[in-house]
Formats: C-alpha cells, sequence, structure tokens
C-alpha cells in the first residue's frame, strides 16, 4: 500500500487512457471533446514511458516523452486550425456534418 | 515513504478524476478547465518520478499553449454545445463496455508484468545518480549528443506544423484596407500633385 511501484502507476495510466477512449465513445458529436480525449490518451501513454524509464532506470523512456509531447502539440495546432476553418465555411463542427469528402 | 506515496494517491485520484470529467463535462470551457486539472496532477506524478525537467514542459507546453489553445478555439466558435450532447445516453452502453473491457484487459497486463534478469542488459541510458547533476542536465546530455537526429526531426515537425496552421487559418478579406509599401514608394510626383487655375470666387 505504501510502497508505490511499477504497476501503480501503469494503473493509472491504463486508467487515463480507457478514460479518454471512453470520451470518443460518448461525445461522437463533439470533436472538441474527441480532441481533448486523444490529449488525455497521449498523457497516459506519456505517463507510461516516464514509469518505466523510472522503474528501469534507463533515460531513453523520457527522452521519447518528449517527442510524444511534440507530436501531441503539433497535432492539437492543426487539428484546431482544421476545425476553425471548418466552421468558417460550413457553420457547424458537428462529426455527422463531416462528410463532404466520402465518396 | 509513507508522504510520496499518499502525494502519488492525491495526484493520480485527482489526474483519474479530473479526466473522467473532461469527457462527462456538459460545458466544453469546464472540460478544458478540467484537462489543465489533469495536466498539473500528471506533471506532479512525473516529479514523484524523477522527471522533472519533463514535469516543467508537461506544464508549460500543455498548460501554457496546447489547453490556451483549446480554450480560445471552444470560446472562438459559436456552437451550441447542448444539441452536441444529444446521444451521450445512446452511446453511454457500448463506450461503457468498450471501456470496461479495455481497462480490465490492461490491468491485467500491467500486473502480470514481469521483467527478466536479462533485461537490465539492454538498458541503453543507465540514470545514473551523480551529485550535481540534473534530470535536465542528463536529458540536455543525451539528446544533445545521441538523440541530436531525432531532435532536429522534432523541430522539424513543430515548423511545418505552425507553417501549416497559419497557411490554414490564413485568409484574404475583400475590402480592407491595407498599408502597400511598393505602391507607396512607387508614387511620382507627375501622378500625385496636380496644379489647377483656380478662378477667384469660385471653388475648383
Amino acid at each position: 500500500m505504501w510502497e508505490i511501484t511499477l504497476g501503480h502507476y501503469l494503473t493509472v495510466a491504463a486508467i487515463l487512457f480507457t478514460v479518454g477512449i471512453f470520451g470518443i465513445f460518448l461525445n461522437r458529436k463533439n470533436v472538441i471533446v474527441i480532441l481533448m480525449s486523444i490529449e488525455l490518451m497521449l498523457l497516459a501513454v506519456n505517463i507510461n514511458l516516464v514509469a518505466f524509464s523510472w522503474a528501469l532506470k534507463d533515460l531513453v523512456g523520457q527522452i521519447f516523452t518528449m517527442f510524444v509531447l511534440t507530436v501531441a502539440a503539433a497535432e492539437a495546432a492543426i487539428g484546431l486550425a482544421i476545425l476553425v476553418i471548418y466552421f468558417r465555411n460550413r457553420g457547424s463542427i458537428a462529426v455527422e456534418d463531416i462528410n463532404v469528402m466520402k465518396g | 515513504m509513507i508522504l510520496s506515496a499518499l502525494a502519488f494517491y492525491v495526484f493520480a485520484a485527482v489526474a483519474v478524476i479530473s479526466g473522467i470529467m473532461v469527457v462527462t463535462a456538459r460545458n466544453p470551457v469546464h472540460s478544458v478547465l478540467f484537462l489543465i486539472l489533469a495536466f498539473f496532477n500528471a506533471a506532479g506524478l512525473f516529479v514523484l518520478m524523477g522527471a522533472e525537467f519533463l514535469a516543467m514542459i508537461l506544464v508549460i507546453v500543455y498548460v501554457g499553449a496546447v489547453a490556451v489553445l483549446f480554450l480560445f478555439v471552444v470560446m472562438m466558435l459559436d456552437i451550441d454545445f447542448v444539441e452536441m450532447r444529444q446521444g451521450f445516453v445512446k452511446y453511454l452502453p457500448v463506450g461503457g463496455l468498450i471501456g470496461i473491457v479495455l481497462l480490465i484487459e490492461l490491468i491485467v497486463v500491467a500486473g502480470g508484468w514481469v521483467a527478466l534478469p536479462e533485461s537490465k542488459a539492454a538498458i541503453a541510458e543507465p540514470i545514473a545518480r551523480q551529485a550535481g547533476v540534473t534530470n535536465t542536465e542528463m536529458l540536455g546530455r543525451l539528446i544533445y549528443t545521441k538523440y541530436i537526429y531525432l531532435f532536429q526531426a522534432a523541430g522539424l515537425i513543430l515548423f511545418v506544423s505552425m507553417i501549416g496552421a497559419i497557411v490554414l487559418t490564413l485568409r484574404k478579406r475583400e475590402g480592407v484596407k491595407r498599408q502597400n509599401v511598393s505602391k507607396q514608394l512607387r508614387r511620382t510626383r507627375a501622378e500625385s500633385v496636380q496644379v489647377m487655375k483656380v478662378k477667384s470666387g469660385e471653388g475648383v
């Protein structure tokens, strides 16, 4: 109980990842909340990487966390930019309206 | 020991609860604020694991940039969020089912995970705690030497995404008067000054 092991951190990361997936299913209409859920999942992955880095005493996990962080920031910027121009053109961001590119 | 365990439980509980609030909050602005809280608590967990630099980066990058970007977009777009929540209850059972199955699987994997003794040999960069060498310095020594190409690629990704975001959201508006420096400099006296003979008592 008072000895925090790798399993504790992995459990927290697993719960956060599941909450992220749950959020994607729950908010099928709201792209902004879906993007936030993806951020939560990436955060869970980061916690996993740092936890293994801490448990195995290997610094590479923290370096990869930095790269995941970079990609997450780029993804959020591009996703929100697409959202803004989509709203400007269509006046809505509902997921079921996004079907123009459907063949 | 007990203090750090308590800190772990507090950070973990608040992070998980705010994560749940992110996906269930009625108002997206509240979602963003709970996301910020989740990031802060994850940063606390990072500090507990001895990754101070990453904790600070998490606070600066996520709370300072990404969450504020989300906040801007949520507040800028004029959307009826009440209408968007329709279907919330409809998707609850299937989402809950998939979530619970995934959670059980993940916890089984995490609980049954065993490191082989031979895996100690596979450690690439062991964390050697020397006096006076901070976590930041260790990361810097590694990232500017062995991982320099990956680091440059990360910078390239950020650069491309910055250009992409600017190009996507840039638009030319009609009917907005802007300063045109080259046009101003190309003006000559002949085309801009007119000498008129004006009779007294009459206008131009």
